[in-house]
C-alpha cells in the first residue's frame, strides 16, 4: 500500500535513466544520506561515531571493492588485505614526502597505487579460473606484506616500522590521526563513502559493469558476443583495488592512527569476503549490510550482556559471541543464500502487498 | 512461522533492551583491563590479566583500596586484534568518571592508541614493550614504558653475554644468532644490535620467523646448525616461543647459550620441550614463584582468579603493572587530595615523579617481584634500565644474575632520535623538561 513501483511513468529518458527510478527508494536514499551527514554528527556520542561507523564505513569501501571484483566480475580474490596495505602505505608514504598535498587528494592516488599493483597481480586471472585464482590472490596477500614490512623505505625508515598517521586538515579541519575532531574525521570518512558508492552503483549499470556480469556468468559466451575478456577482467581487478586501497588508507589514517602490518593480515581479506557473501554478492546494498552485520555483531554481542545488567566474565562473553557469531552466518546464509541484501529485497516486495497479503 | 516470529521478537527485544539498560555509574578509580583471554595469544594473555585483575582485588579488600578509594576494574576482551583493541579503549575509557591509566600488552595497540590516549589525557602505562622512543617524555608525555625498553634490554643482554665470555672485549669477532617475530615487535631491537656489533666487532645473522606462522622454524634450525653462534638470542612471543626452545633442545644446542627477552621467557614457553629446555635462559624484571608476602595476603581471600597460574612469570608480572598503577595514584592523591578520585591527567604528574625505594616496595610486600624505578620528567623508561637473567632448572625460574645495567650511552641517543623524527612529523613541540 505505501510501497509501490507500479502507475509510475516515466516521461523523459533522463527519468527512465536514473539511478534510483522508484521515487519512495530516491527518498529513502536521500534522507538516510542526509541523515548521516547531518543528523548523525549532531546526534551521535564519541563512541557510536569513531569507533563504530568510521570503521563500518571504511570496510563497506573495502567491500564494495571486493563486491565488484567477486560479486560483479565474478573473480574470486584473497588479496583484499594487502591490496588495502598497499593504499595504506602509499598513502602514509605520499602524505609524507609531498606535504603540500591535500589529503583528500593523496588519498585517491594512494587508491590508484594500489589499483597499478591490482592490476599486476590481476595478470594471472586470464588464465587461472575460480579457487586457483583465489589461490594465486593470495600470493598478492603474502607477498605485498612481506613487501611492506620488509623495505623500511616505505614507512620512511623509521626504526619502529609503525609510524604514526600524519596530522593533516581538510578546510582548516584536522581529519586524520588521533588530534582529529570526531565529526570532521566521520564527515571526513563519509564522503569518500558517498561518492564512491555513488560510482559503484553507476559503474555496475554502466557498460563496463554489464560486461563484468557478462564475463561472471559465462565467460566463453561474453567473448563470443565482442567482450574482451583482458581489459575486462583487469579494469575489475584495478577498480576493485582501487577501492580497497582507499579503504586501507583510510583505516590507517582516520581508523588506527597508525600503519600497522597486522591490521592487514590474511584475516582481513577473509573478513570482507564474509561481509560480501553475507550482505550479497553483486549488491552495493549488500556490500553496506555485511560490513555492518560482521564488524559490528561480534561488538553487539560482547556489549550486550552489559547492557542488560549480566556481569559475565569477559572470556566467557567472548566464546559466546563466537558461538552465536557462527551460529547466526549460518542462520542467515540458510534463510537467505543470496545475502542480506536479498533479505531487503524479499522485504520490499512484503511492503507492496501490506496490510493485505494473498 | 513460529520460530521466525520468535526469532523477530527475541532480536526486538534484544535491541530494546540494549537502547534502555544504563549501566549504573558508580564511584571510584576506573581501571580499563584490556586483556586477551582468547586467541592464539591467550597462552601469555591468561596470566597476565588474572595478575593485573586480581592485584586491584587485592588492594580493594585488604586496604580497602588506595585511602578509601576503590579500584573498579572492567576488562575487555580484544583477543589481540589491534582494532578490537581500539574498540575497547573508546568502549571503556569515559565510564565511571574516566579511565585511570591503561595497560594493553600489546605492541600493536599501544601504537594505534599512543595518540588517542595523549589526546584524551589518558596515561598509557606499556610496561617493558610499545614503543621504545616514548622514553623521551618530552615528546610523549602520557607514554611510559619503564623499567626498561626493548632497545635497553638488548643492550643488557650483550652486556651479560659479554660477562659471561670474560669482557666487552671478548665480543670481538664472535658469531651471534638473533631469532624474532617478523613483526614490528621483534625488529625493535635490529637498530641497537647493529651499532653493538660495529662498536664491539662482532657479527650476528639475522633469522625472521613469520608472524603469520610462528611455528615454522625448521630453516632457521638448520642455518643455526650449520653456522654454529657462539650466543643465541630471541625476541618471540606465543607460540613461536616454545617451538624454538623444543628445536633448540632438537639439534642439541647448549640451552645456557640460549637467551630470550621478557616475552620470550615464562613457564609456557619451556614447558613444552620437556627436560630439553633446562638450562634455557632469558630476561626478566619481576621474579615467578609465590615466595613472596604479598601472596600470603592473597590466600583464601575470595573474587580472585583460579586458574592456577599464581606464581608464573608473567601472572607476577600482571601484579607489577597493577603495582605501578596503584602506587601512581597513591601519589596522585597525595598531591591532589587523599581520599578523592584522580584523574587521568593527575596520575600521568604521578608516574612522571615515582620514585620507588627499595623501602618503598618492601613496604608494599612486593620485594622481588619489582624493580627499585625512578621516573622522571625526561626519562620515562625509569633512570635505571636494567634486567636480570633467570635460568629453567626444570621446574621453574631461578633468577642467577644481579641486575645488569642497560648501555643508556649507547640507547639514549637513539631514543632521542625517533622521538625526534615522531614530533618533527607530527607537528609536536617537545616539553621543556628542565623545569
Amino acid at each position: 500500500m505505501l510501497y509501490r513501483e507500479a502507475g509510475q511513468f516515466k516521461t523523459s529518458y533522463s527519468a527512465d535513466q536514473a539511478m534510483l527510478t522508484i521515487p519512495l527508494d530516491r527518498w529513502f536514499v536521500f534522507a538516510l544520506t542526509a541523515f548521516a551527514v547531518i543528523g548523525v554528527p549532531l546526534l551521535a556520542s564519541e563512541y557510536l561515531m569513531v569507533s563504530i561507523l568510521v570503521p563500518v564505513l571504511i570496510l563497506s569501501i573495502a567491500a564494495l571493492g571486493l563486491n565488484i571484483l567477486t560479486g560483479y566480475c565474478g573473480q574470486l580474490s584473497l588479496g583484499t588485505g594487502a591490496f588495502m596495505a598497499a593504499g595504506a602505505y602509499l598513502a602514509y608514504k605520499i602524505a609524507t614526502n609531498i606535504t603540500w598535498l591535500p589529503i583528500w587528494v593523496v588519498i585517491p592516488l594512494a587508491g590508484l597505487c594500489a589499483a597499478a599493483i591490482g592490476i599486476a597481480f590481476g595478470l594471472p586471472s586470464l588464465r587461472i579460473k575460480g579457487f586457483y585464482l583465489a589461490v594465486a590472490t593470495l600470493a598478492a596477500q603474502f607477498f605485498l606484506l612481506w613487501l611492506f614490512v620488509k623495505v623500511p623505505w616505505f614507512v620512511n625508515d623509521s626504526i619502529s616500522g609503525v609510524p604514526p598517521a600524519p596530522p593533516r586538515s581538510v578546510f582548516g579541519f584536522q581529519v586524520t590521526g588521533a588530534a582529529a575532531g570526531n565529526e570532521a574525521k566521520y564527515l571526513f570518512v563519509l564522503a569518500f563513502v558517498i561518492a564512491l558508492a555513488w560510482i559503484a552503483r553507476n559503474l555496475a549499470r554502466s557498460r563496463i559493469g554489464r560486461s563484468w556480469m557478462a564475463i561472471r556468468d559465462m565467460d566463453i559466451a561474453a567473448e563470443l558476443v565482442g567482450i574482451r575478456p583482458l581489459p575486462t577482467k583487469l579494469s575489475a581487478f584495478a577498480i576493485s583495488s582501487f577501492y580497497c586501497g582507499v579503504a586501507g588508507a583510510l583505516w590507517a589514517l582516520c581508523y588506527i592512527n597508525s600503519v600497522e602490518p597486522t591490521a592487514f593480515d590474511i584475516n582481513r581479506s577473509f573478513q570482507v569476503l564474509f561481509m560480501v557473501i553475507v550482505g550479497g554478492l553483486g549488491s552495493v546494498l549488500g556490500s553496506f549490510l555485511g560490513a555492518a552485520f560482521i564488524f559490528l555483531l561480534p561488538i553487539f554481542l560482547n556489549s550486550a550482556p552489559g547492557w542488560i545488567g549480566y556481569s559475565v566474565a569477559s572470556d566467557t562473553i567472548t566464546h559466546i559471541e563466537f558461538m552465536l557469531f557462527g551460529v547466526l552466518i549460518i542462520f542467515f546464509l540458510i534463510v537467505e543464500p543470496h545475502g542480506l541484501a536479498r533479505l531487503w529485497q524479499i522485504a520490499k516486495e512484503k511492503l507492496r502487498l501490506w496490510p493485505f497479503p494473498y | 512461522m513460529l520460530t521466525k516470529k520468535l526469532v523477530t521478537a527475541g532480536v526486538a527485544a534484544a535491541i530494546a533492551a540494549g537502547a534502555i539498560g544504563v549501566v549504573q555509574a558508580e564511584e571510584g578509580q576506573f581501571i580499563p583491563a584490556l586483556t586477551y583471554r582468547t586467541g592464539p595469544y591467550a597462552p601469555g594473555g591468561i596470566p597476565t590479566a588474572n595478575g593485573y585483575t586480581d592485584y586491584f582485588h587485592l588492594i580493594n579488600q585488604r586496604d580497602g583500596g588506595v585511602n578509601g578509594v576503590k579500584f573498579i576494574v572492567e576488562e575487555c576482551e580484544y583477543g589481540y586484534k589491534t582494532d578490537r583493541g581500539v574498540e575497547c579503549y573508546d568502549r571503556l575509557k569515559d565510564k565511571h568518571g574516566g579511565a585511570t591509566a591503561v595497560s594493553p600488552y600489546s605492541t600493536g595497540t599501544t601504537y594505534a592508541l599512543i595518540d588517542k590516549a595523549t589526546a584524551d589525557k589518558v596515561p598509557i602505562l606499556s610496561m617493558g614493550y610499545g614503543r621504545t622512543s616514548a622514553a623521551d617524555g618530552r615528546v610523549f608525555p602520557y607514554v611510559f614504558n619503564f623499567p626498561a625498553t626493548y632497545w635497553s634490554q638488548a643492550t643488557a643482554v650483550m652486556q651479560y653475554i659479554a660477562n659471561e665470555m670474560g669482557g666487552l672485549e671478548a665480543l670481538k669477532d664472535q658469531r651471534f644468532a638473533f631469532i624474532y617475530l617478523d613483526h614490528p615487535y621483534g625488529k625493535e631491537p635490529i637498530p641497537t644490535f647493529d651499532i653493538l656489533a660495529e662498536k664491539f666487532g662482532f657479527t650476528y645473522d639475522k633469522y625472521p620467523v613469520p608472524f603469520a606462522t610462528g611455528t615454522e622454524q625448521k630453516s632457521v634450525w638448520l642455518q643455526i646448525r650449520r653456522t654454529k653462534p657462539a650466543y643465541i638470542i630471541m625476541w618471540g612471543w606465543g607460540v613461536m616461543n616454545a617451538t624454538a626452545v623444543k628445536e633448540a633442545a632438537n639439534i642439541k644446542f647448549d640451552m645456557s647459550k640460549f637467551i630470550g627477552n621478557w616475552w620470550s621467557a615464562s613457564e609456557q614457553d619451556v614447558l613444552p620441550a620437556g627436560d630439553g629446555a633446562i638450562g634455557y635462559k632469558g630476561a626478566t624484571f619481576n621474579g615467578s614463584g609465590t615466595d613472596y608476602k604479598v601472596f600470603e595476603d592473597m590466600k583464601g581471600m575470595s573474587g580472585l582468579s583460579d586458574d592456577g597460574d599464581r606464581g608464573t612469570v608473567l601472572y607476577n608480572r600482571g601484579m607489577v603493572n597493577a603495582a605501578y598503577i596503584v602506587e601512581a595514584v597513591r601519589l596522585a592523591q597525595e598531591k591532589y587530595g587523599k581520599g578523592k578520585r584522580v584523574t587521568g591527567e593527575q596520575v600521568r604528574w604521578a608516574f612522571e615523579n615515582l620514585d620507588l625505594t627499595a623501602e618503598n616496595i618492601e613496604a608494599l610486600g612486593l620485594t622481588g617481584l619489582m624493580p627499585v624505578t625512578k621516573v622522571t620528567c625526561l626519562n620515562h623508561e625509569g633512570t635505571n634500565p636494567a634486567i636480570l637473567i633467570q635460568q629453567w632448572n626444570g621446574k621453574a625460574w631461578e633468577i642467577i644474575t644481579d641486575w645488569i645495567p642497560a648501555m643508556t650511552d649507547v640507547v639514549r641517543p637513539l631514543i632521542e632520535q625517533d622521538a625526534a623524527q615522531y614530533a618533527k612529523e607530527n607537528n609536536i613541540t617537545p616539553r621543556d623538561c628542565s623545569a
